[in-house]
């Protein structure tokens, strides 16, 4: 067959194509059939796509010129987007994603959690515990000048913590703690793809660092106004810095030991596998940055209700984490994936 | 290069493993047994659109400081969690709902897709902005251009962890205008490749300049006998020939041939 005669004889097939492609606003490709056939709801998409494939074959195997088998090869490419579309996100997958997926794929990956815990518990364990005996070793890790703002942010002298605030400077510590945190969190977990390193450093680090904080404001005396502050959003926050951490070590080990696949598809296995983890973080971030500027910081609550109130806030976090989608753990895995 | 990079790693698609030149094709081959090709976008072009969303960006974030300078300090909660958002999320926005093409990327024609060549899924759009605070490292995206310079398909690291590409919008093919000259019958024992080079010779028809493509024509002397002005003229015949052109009778229905020849 010459290429003009098959040109013809599919041409009605393709224009019928691109017209349902392109969607019928946005319609310039003159109809060569009556209008009725080529309704959405008649035109089988996936038999055109596979006749279409046929063709496109046959072009090439003729050896048709190049024009033909591009504009072909389009259009295949085009159809194989529409074909293979992904699923779009519904509400019901979200709903879902939190009540089981979350604390499930955190099960699922414990040995990672804990381990993110680890480094970042223990520096900050060493720290506070150091910080508290030795009132030199927080200049290791910050200056006299932050030492002393943070003293004064928690002074119990003050009557108000941290700064006098209205309504608009929680919004802007709201705007500030979702930059800086969610950043610092994103951050640990992107980092984790440097073999893990990133990651580690990002936990330690802010380990060391909270840590000598809460060392040396309990041994001035200024637990009374610390804990409190901190108790209520640090449920939320610490816990999404560690599982953020967990996610990029796990970046991290697909690298370092990816097992019998190669490193890139371990990675992507790793990534899919991070990713839900990232999502369930974000969220909590989110909680957490809304607590620190409108809970933590109100001044009119009193402290043993803020306590009890904390104290509530991590029962329901480690309870969430520990309990959440436990025995419909098979449905889940399906559902999340 | 090494057929172990084009490896697959989807189960949908397996991407083709044969020894390929050194050349930024990539080649996907679908369930349907059909090898899609698109043409990977190396580190320059994407440097340069990066370049042009980071001006939106800014742009965006100048505006919307002057706007919100009126607001106080709730103004200034609320600048910073816009520049969050957009320092995170810009592109994964116009990833999913924009084809995969941030403002940058439209400028330059280029497309973010899955590596096997669908349209890009929001858990990969987020993984792979995520990951570029780990191109970025240490400074100035080295980590990004280090690993892009090394990946056969121009991959960052967040694309190597997502699994995507960064491709080049293809222009739509537009059909090719055939000289209008009545088709003429080739001689005979015209191999396959000769065929292809002649009717090749008749698409270029308007790319090429006359004189190139009397000079190529010109070739061909010995075996078609003509010369100068004819000599294209029988090629470009004999190429719509092979094309399937046919003059339906001696007397004139030359218009209507040329017609139907041109308009598919």
């Amino acid at each position: 067959m010459k290429q003009q005669d098959f040109e013809e004889r599919y041409s009605p097939l393709w224009a019928r194509i691109e017209n349902y492609l392109a969607g019928y606003e946005k319609n310039t490709i003159p109809q060569t059939q009556s209008s009725a056939d080529d309704s959405p709801q008649q035109f089988d998409l996936p038999a055109a796509y596979r006749d279409l494939c046929q063709q496109l074959a046959m072009a090439k195997e003729r050896q048709y010129t190049s024009y033909l088998v591009t504009r072909l090869n389009q259009l295949v490419m085009a159809c194989h987007q529409r074909v293979y579309q992904q699923q779009s996100v519904n509400k019901n997958r979200w709903l879902d994603f939190i009540i089981r997926g979350f604390p499930c794929a955190l099960r699922e990956q414990a040995r990672f959690v804990w381990l993110a815990c680890g480094l970042f518990l223990a520096p900050a364990l060493v720290m506070g515990l150091g910080c508290y005996w030795n009132d030199a070793l927080i200049y290791a890790v910050m200056s006299p000048e932050q030492v002393l703002q943070i003293e004064a942010m928690y002074d119990p002298a003050n009557r108000v913590l941290g700064r006098e605030r209205g309504s608009d400077s929680d919004l802007l510590m709201f705007g500030y703690y979702i930059k800086n945190n969610i950043g610092i969190a994103f951050r640990t977990f992107a980092s984790g793809i440097v073999f893990g390193l990133g990651s580690i450093f990002f936990l330690v680090f802010n380990g060391v660092f909270l840590g000598a904080v809460f060392g040396q404001l309990t041994r001035v005396g200024f637990a009374v106004t610390f804990y409190p502050f901190v108790i209520g959003h640090g449920a939320f926050e610490l816990t999404a810095i560690v599982f953020a951490g967990a996610a990029g070590l796990m970046l991290g080990h697909s690298l370092v030991n990816p097992g019998n696949i190669s490193r890139r598809a371990a990675l992507q296995q790793a990534g899919r596998n991070a990713m839900k983890i990232m999502y369930g973080t974000f969220l909590m971030l989110v909680i957490a940055a809304f607590l620190e500027a409108f809970w933590s910081s109100s001044t009119t609550v009193s402290m043993e209700v803020k306590l009890a109130v904390g104290a509530l806030f991590w029962l329901l976090v480690i309870s969430y984490c520990v309990l959440a989608g436990r025995g419909t753990h098979t449905d889940s895995r399906e559902v999340v994936r | 290069m090494h057929p172990s990079t084009a490896r697959s790693t989807d189960s949908s698609t397996s991407r083709s493993a044969a020894e390929t030149p050194l050349d930024t094709l990539y080649q996907i081959e679908t369930p349907e047994g059909i090898d899609l090709s698109v043409q990977v976008a190396g580190p320059v072009p994407r440097i340069l659109a990066y370049a042009v969303d980071l001006l939106y960006r800014t742009l965006i974030l100048v505006i919307l400081g002057i706007a919100l300078t009126f607001a106080g300090k709730a103004g200034v909660g609320f600048w910073l969690l816009g520049s969050f958002i957009l320092e995170w999320f810009y592109p994964v926005f116009f990833e999913m709902f924009r084809g995969g093409q941030t403002p940058g990327k439209r400028a330059f024609s280029l497309a973010v897709v899955n590596d096997n060549l669908t349209p890009i899924s929001w858990g990969a759009s987020i993984m792979r902005n995520l990951l570029r605070f780990a191109d970025f490292l240490p400074f100035g995206y080295c980590a990004g251009m280090i690993s892009m310079s090394a990946s056969r398909y121009f991959q960052r690291l967040g694309d190597y962890a997502a699994g995507t590409l960064v491709v080049y919008r293809q222009e739509e093919a537009k059909p090719v205008a055939l000289p209008q000259v009545p088709p003429a019958p080739p001689p005979k024992g015209l191999k396959l490749q000769d065929q292809q080079a002649i009717i090749s010779l008749t698409e270029r028809s308007t790319a090429l300049s006359k004189e190139r493509q009397q000079e190529l024509a010109e070739i061909l002397e010995p075996i078609t006998g003509h010369r100068g002005e004819a000599s294209i003229r029988y090629l470009h015949g004999v190429g719509r020939w092979l094309l399937g052109t046919r003059q339906k009778s001696a007397t004139g229905a030359a218009a209507d041939t040329r017609d139907k020849g041109v308009a598919q």
